[in-house]
């Protein structure tokens, strides 16, 4: 069976992160207060399918771990697609 | 002669620059196409700079799964010698042959100027013809070229003198303003600037000939 799932791909914490400092900065102009820590990252959705859901979420992490990140600056996590 | 291999993929945009280069200093150069399983017979492999696989996901992230990869990692195990270019640095360091990581600039703008690099190790391959200290200005070219590792990687580094090249005036934020690196043995070297646009001073600067006459001259397993 396919399961949907999402993986995210953020920098790792203390890896300087350009894109989301320069949104942050820009923010205030827009007029949006008190936003702060932002972080730029990538999201992937895909189906997998799997015996379950456990498996396909560790499908998901291999993947992650291989291709979808580079673990020399970011990290990623594999969650199921609520909506389907 | 000496018989240099310039790994092309597709999205490469440096490989005629590269082989131009390796002509100019009296190499035999060719081009590999990157399906190629093979790199016996070359006496180094240079990966050109350019945007191979499109770039997507990240600078080289798919282009490291290009078959000749196989063929240059076993080429680099055995002592070749292996020179990454802008693009080609990226491509290194994804594939893991060379340590740490090419993030976007600190400003988040393309570069593309002249910069003034000071010579570090003097050991690689590229940088066996310099002189430590030695002040050379190659042109930058890039858009992910901020040089980024971990405290243990960038000690290691400075421990194993396999910070290769400087910058004079940092342009992109590279953690101890790094521009080229190489591994232990000094055999696999990557680099941002573009040595091989800098071959006349006609076209601005001829020092890009220090760094690339010494690649050209290297045996393979020359260390």
């Amino acid at each position: 069976m396919d399961y949907p799932i999402i993986v995210d791909v953020t920098l790792r914490e203390g890896i300087a992160d350009p894109e989301g400092a320069t949104i942050e900065r820009a923010l205030p102009a827009l007029g949006f207060r008190g936003v702060t820590h932002v972080r730029a990252g990538k999201s992937f959705r895909m189906n997998i399918d799997a015996e379950n859901e456990s498996a396909a979420l560790a499908t998901a992490s291999a993947l992650a771990e291989r291709l979808l990140s580079n673990p020399v600056i970011e990290s990623a996590t594999a969650r199921s697609d609520e909506k389907g | 002669m000496t018989r240099i291999g310039v790994v092309v993929f597709p999205g490469s945009n440096c490989e005629y620059d590269a082989l131009g280069a390796m002509s100019l200093l009296g190499a035999d150069a060719e081009f590999v196409w990157h399906s190629a399983t093979d790199l016996d017979g070359f006496d180094g492999v240079i990966l050109p700079g350019g945007f191979a696989h499109g770039d997507y996901l990240r600078p080289g992230a798919l282009a490291r799964f290009s078959p000749v990869m196989e063929a240059v990692a076993s080429y680099a195990r055995d002592g070749g010698a292996v020179l990454g270019i802008c693009n080609g640095f990226q491509v290194l360091t994804e594939a893991g042959l060379l340590p740490g990581a090419l993030q976007k600039n600190r400003g988040l703008t393309f570069l593309c100027q002249p910069t003034t690099l000071v010579v570090g190790s003097t050991t690689s391959v590229l940088t066996r013809g310099a002189v430590r200290g030695q002040e050379l200005v190659i042109p930058i070219n890039h858009f992910s070229g901020a040089y980024t590792c971990d405290d243990e990687t960038w000690s290691s580094l400075v421990d194993n003198d396999q910070i290769v090249l400087r910058y004079k005036e940092n342009p992109n934020g590279s953690r101890d303003d790094i521009a080229g690196v190489s591994n232990v043995e000094g055999n696999v070297v990557g680099l941002m600037p573009h040595p091989e646009r800098a071959m006349s001073t006609l076209l601005g600067s001829a020092d890009g000939r220090v760094l690339l006459e010494g690649f050209v001259r290297a045996p393979v397993g020359a260390r």
